[in-house]
């Protein structure tokens, strides 16, 4: 299989018009187009196989739950986890940090410690604030340095006896820094800390060794790697979800039930409360088939290189200020920039008009946006599809936007 | 589509606003902001004989959020409080002539809650 051109076929609406102008989508940062073999594979899970998975004791059930189950095989490949019992499916990277943030909230005592750091998602900020809030522990923030990396040296000194857990994103989502998680894993991991990493950004571009990173948590969803919404992975390293009480309870997720007493499920379904998403999880399944065999290795170079020619084409632009690392090196596939005398939504609704589809305001990341001086940016963000001359689309839009305001 | 989203009126409104600004003797000021995007913007009224004698908004905002600020005040000179409060989303729409899109309503409409929360003399926010 072939990427960037080669695949465009696979993906039904990159064929539509937006504005009289054939689609340029840049946003799959935001949410990745769909491969027809993602779509089919729901379709025909609804079709053939629907049902409850678990307890159905009819031969549909025993198809969703056979499928279902596969979908945590396949997701386990594809993250290299050691075990099936270490990848808890969800509803999206949110649901998975909520989880984990209510789980280990529940065992944080005042005056403990939760490190994040200024360039987080809110997803990855307003939980553990929550956590920490409800048990008098203490937020704790790794600072944005050069307005692109995160300020190791001012890590190694936070991190202490009293930290308990350590969030950040492997790759940001505005500044599309890939950070040096497995230095961040080492150093908590010396100070007894947990880690949790939002991968939310990573796992559609990066290959991942979840098993040899040794993070406590990882997160990710499925609609942002050419899945549908609704599904993400939550992985837990099996010796730290075995000590965890559940924090978030209902069906599914127990052995047995008493009126006022439970004894908990095995893993992973301990942590899968209520019907999961299921025909979602059939659909990540072929999403995850889609990129192997795409191949990751091969799928990070085809960003790396998109993103490499939207710096440049960027740069050589007047009045066109790029944020995050200039290296693509150890950047994701997403540029986040402004134009000036041009707010990033009136950016934006240009360039649709030019059928050219990025993401503008502060990507929920205000804290980051706050330190970067500025309300928000224009981003591109690159997926599998995207091929040169959307980069080529891209910057004729950003020149065409002068003296249209 | 029978009108363009960034209608000349919003164009010229954006290069040359009218009361973008601040006002040395306000009586009433008011800042909101739009949680989709992060903009605020804050309207400051100069309230005499129960008509609004003079305003200016300033803030952080796209060129409709300002366009619609900068003409709500234009409308709005000399009406009492009263006929300020039934200026609508509809009043400012047909004024603005654009094609305004369901997802840019609310830089449309933040105005009008702001040019609202000052004459109903709710605390400045934040």
């Amino acid at each position: 299989m072939m990427l960037g051109e080669a695949c465009r076929a696979d993906f039904p609406i990159l064929a539509r018009s937006v504005n009289g102008r054939p689609l340029v989508y840049l946003d799959s940062g935001a949410s990745s187009q769909k491969p027809r073999q993602v779509l089919e594979a729901m379709q025909r899970f609804y079709e053939r196989s629907n049902a409850n998975v678990h307890r159905s004791i009819h031969t549909l059930g025993e198809e969703a739950t056979e499928q279902y189950e596969a979908a945590r095989d396949a997701v386990r490949g594809f993250v290299a986890a050691r075990h099936r019992q270490e990848i808890i499916l969800t509803r999206g990277t949110t649901d998975g940090i909520n989880i984990v943030a209510a789980t280990v909230g529940r065992t944080l005592r005042p005056g403990d410690e939760v490190i994040v750091s200024e360039m987080e998602h809110h997803s990855n900020l307003i939980p553990w604030q929550m956590a920490c809030r409800d048990r008098g522990a203490i937020l704790r923030v790794i600072p944005l340095q050069d307005g692109a990396y995160l300020d190791m040296e001012a890590y190694a000194r936070l991190l202490g006896p009293r930290t308990r857990m350590v969030a950040v994103a492997h790759i940001s989502n505005v500044l599309g820094t890939i950070n040096p998680v497995a230095e961040i894993v080492r150093q908590a991991k010396a100070a007894g800390a947990m880690v949790l990493l939002d991968g939310a950004q990573a796992a559609p571009h990066l290959r991942l060794d979840l098993a040899g990173l040794g993070c406590d948590f990882y997160v990710c969803s499925g609609h942002k790697m050419l899945g549908p919404t609704g599904i993400g992975v939550l992985y837990g390293r099996l010796e730290t979800l075995e000590r965890l009480e559940p924090g978030v309870g209902g069906s599914e997720m127990i052995k047995e039930v008493w009126i006022d007493h439970a004894q908990w499920n095995d893993l992973p379904w301990r942590f899968e409360p209520g019907t999961p998403p299921i025909a979602e999880a059939v659909g990540l399944h072929a999403a995850v088939e889609y990129l192997e065999k795409l191949g990751m290795d091969r799928v990070s170079a085809h960003e790396r290189e998109l993103t490499r020619r939207c710096l440049d084409a960027l740069a050589a632009i007047p009045g066109v200020t790029v944020y995050g690392p200039r290296n693509p090196e150890i950047k994701g596939a997403v540029v986040a920039f402004n134009v000036a005398g041009y707010h990033p939504h009136d950016g934006a609704a240009l360039l649709d008009q030019s059928g050219v589809a990025v993401r503008a305001g502060h990507h929920c990341a205000q804290p980051l946006a706050r330190a970067l001086g500025v309300t928000g940016t224009l981003r591109a963000s690159f997926s599998v599809y995207n091929t040169a001359g959307d980069v080529e689309r891209l910057a004729e839009a950003v020149v065409g936007l002068r003296d249209q305001l | 589509m029978s009108a363009v989203q960034y209608s000349d009126v919003i164009r010229e409104r954006f290069r040359r606003p009218r009361f973008r600004g601040r006002l040395e003797d306000a009586t009433a000021a008011f800042e909101d902001v739009n949680p989709l995007c992060g903009d605020r913007i804050a309207i400051e009224c100069r309230m005499e004989d129960g008509r609004l004698a003079d305003a200016r908004h300033h803030g952080d905002c796209c060129a409709i959020c300002g366009a619609s600020a900068d003409l709500l005040i234009e409308m709005g000179l000399g009406k009492t409080a009263e006929e300020l409060s039934r200026i609508g989303t509809p009043e400012l729409l047909e004024r603005l002539e654009a094609d305004i899109r369901p997802t840019r309503l609310k830089c449309v409409t933040l105005p009008l809650t702001v040019l609202h929360g000052a004459l109903t003399g709710r605390a400045v926010a934040r």
